[in-house]
């Protein structure tokens, strides 16, 4: 059986109409699951009807191919820890933008051996290289940021925007040559230069605008495979990249909003990074005037709470405390208590990264809010809990217009009764920034491992003996 | 109207649906929102389908086309089925049924 190209083209279109439907699905967890078996469905259907079609004629390498990556993707999806997802993300980024690149290449010399080559054409097939290869080297680069492969530290050296600037535009030049005159050269050349931007475009940000770069890189993977599908006249592709290319705009926009800065500040602002430090924390924490309280102190307020509200931050991923949160949460609701989550939009390495790991846990969506849907209920709550977050209830943000945080929405813990904070030591978020809600009255920290710590609390509620 | 027209055309009416899609994901399903739009950006499959495909087509265009093949379909197998399990793992309450 052949298909028709009407008839393909049918296809794509209902494929095209799956994928939206499968994105609108995650307007609620409950549609969820569905959109992303119609989304399941919207490809297979792309990838049949093309293999249907008259164009594709030899099988060999595609079924080998195939094969290969179903194994590789599946085994990666079902291995994959829950808090190292923005690295997953970042691989599959890098993935996308190779795969454009190399079908820009391949196009081209088939297009060549056929004699079918035009400005227009080479012009759109530029574009594909360059965005795809951008997108390739810049996730590699997040990639070996967020895995700890390479220093989240922002590399900076003089000269360096204005050295981009120039690749960039050399870049674009040989673009330009390739499309008038379909040089070999040309292609090569700018191919690696644009391998080369992607590294120098993610290098100078700090690990912990990773937020910031994982959608960015989203952004870029989709515009990517929109320029594909202009090279080779398919709607489908451009439908999708767009979609794509939307969506990690759009998350990127959220995520500079929720730090109060703008797109340009992150990707030329080389902002944060991983400060040191170690002295003793207690110590430190005492000649700041800084209250330091016990496991037994924090229970002892929260068993008699109302409302506790917990505020999750990268500190909790990285110490795996979530599941230990989910006890407590148990412990405390057997008692009465009402337990909610707040987080903050950049909560974490990825948008939404707290939401999954809390979710992992087992711990329900309902009880999970966001910022300006908790904000309002802090005043009334007894106690807050904030595990592993920093500048994300940093007072600082409201009152200090000469902190670098001035202007970023925050949550706002501070107006609780009690707050405990569990810190590790006294080293301050990433921003550098001294957090002012140490210093209130109603402020506790309590010092240890954020995992440990909970745990006591869990033993000591069980102990119950008060 | 020239076909490259009518490609922009189409990409910019789904530039808009995607803003009016994208603005009314949940918040709290962003990382699953990232992994099926890296599923979803596997579709450049299909050019790689088409460049290894071709009847005629050469062993340097053709192992392109492999490579290509074999990264877009980690991305769509990896992409969904991670997503799948993201959003198996998120729950009502019970309780409050």
């Amino acid at each position: 059986m052949e298909l028709s190209v009407n008839a393909q083209a049918i296809a794509y279109l209902i494929s095209a109409i799956l994928f939206i439907l499968a994105l609108k699905g995650l307007t609620h967890p409950s549609t969820a699951r569905r959109g992303n078996y119609l989304g399941m469905a919207g490809m297979a259907l792309a990838i049949g009807a093309t293999l249907l079609g008259a164009e594709v004629q030899s099988y060999g390498f595609i079924i080998a191919g195939v094969v290969a990556g179903a194994v590789i993707g599946s085994v990666l999806a079902a291995r994959i820890q829950m808090t190292a997802m923005p690295q997953l993300v970042a691989a599959l980024h890098s993935f996308v933008g190779m795969a454009a690149v190399l079908v820009a290449i391949g196009t081209f010399i088939n297009k060549q051996a056929a004699d079918a080559l035009n400005p227009v054409l080479m012009g759109e097939l530029s574009a594909g290289v360059i965005i795809g290869a951008i997108t390739f080297t810049g996730s590699v680069i997040a990639f070996g940021k967020l895995q700890g492969i390479i220093s989240g530290k922002p590399v900076k050296f003089s000269g360096q925007h204005q050295l981009n600037a120039i690749i960039a535009l050399v870049t674009l030049g040989l673009g330009i040559h390739f499309a008038m005159t379909g040089s070999v050269w040309s292609l090569a050349l700018m191919t690696l230069l644009a391998f080369v931007i992607g590294v120098t475009l993610i290098i100078p940000i700090g690990g912990a605008d990773m937020p910031v770069i994982v959608s960015m890189l989203n952004s870029y993977s989709g515009w990517a495979a929109a320029a594909t599908g202009f090279t080779l006249g398919n709607n489908l592709l451009i439908i999708v990249g767009a979609l794509v290319g939307f969506s990690g705009a759009i998350l990127s926009f959220i995520m500079c909003r929720a730090m109060n800065r703008s797109i340009i500040n992150v990707v030329f602002g080389g902002f944060g990074g991983e400060t040191g430090g170690g002295e003793s924390a207690a110590a430190t924490a005492h000649e700041k005037g800084v209250k330091s309280a016990s496991v037994e102190d924090a229970v002892y307020w929260m068993e008699d709470a109302n409302r506790v509200i917990i505020i999750p931050g990268y500190g909790m991923a990285v110490a795996q405390a979530q599941h230990a949160l989910k006890e407590l949460m148990e412990l405390l609701e057997a008692k009465g208590v009402e337990v909610k989550f707040g987080v903050h939009p950049v909560a974490g390495r990825m948008p939404g990264h707290m939401n999954v790991l809390l979710a992992e846990a087992d711990i329900p969506y309902d009880h999970v809010q966001e910022m300006d849907e908790i904000n309002p209920d802090f005043p009334s709550t007894d106690v807050v809990l904030v595990v592993g977050a920093n500048d994300v209830v940093n007072p600082a943000a409201k009152s200090d217009s000469s902190s670098p945080i001035y202007g970023m929405p925050i949550l706002e813990a501070g107006k609780a009764r009690n707050v405990y904070f569990l810190k590790r030591s006294m080293r301050p978020g990433y921003s550098g920034v001294d957090n002012l809600l140490f210093y209130q009255d109603n402020c506790s920290l309590v010092f240890g491992d954020a995992k440990e710590t909970i745990e006591g609390m869990v033993t000591a509620l069980k102990g119950g003996g008060h | 109207m020239p076909d490259t027209l009518v490609a922009l055309y189409v990409f910019v009416l789904a530039c808009f649906i995607g803003y009016y899609v994208i603005w009314g994901v949940t918040p709290s399903l962003h990382t699953p929102l990232v992994a099926l739009t890296n599923a979803i950006s596997g579709i450049v499959i299909v050019g790689a389908l088409l460049v290894t495909g071709l009847d005629e087509v050469g062993t340097t265009a053709e192992i392109m086309g492999f490579f290509a093949v074999l990264l877009a379909s980690i991305n769509v197998f990896g992409g969904f089925l991670v997503t799948n399990r993201m959003l198996a793992m998120f729950k009502k309450d019970k309780k409050k049924q």
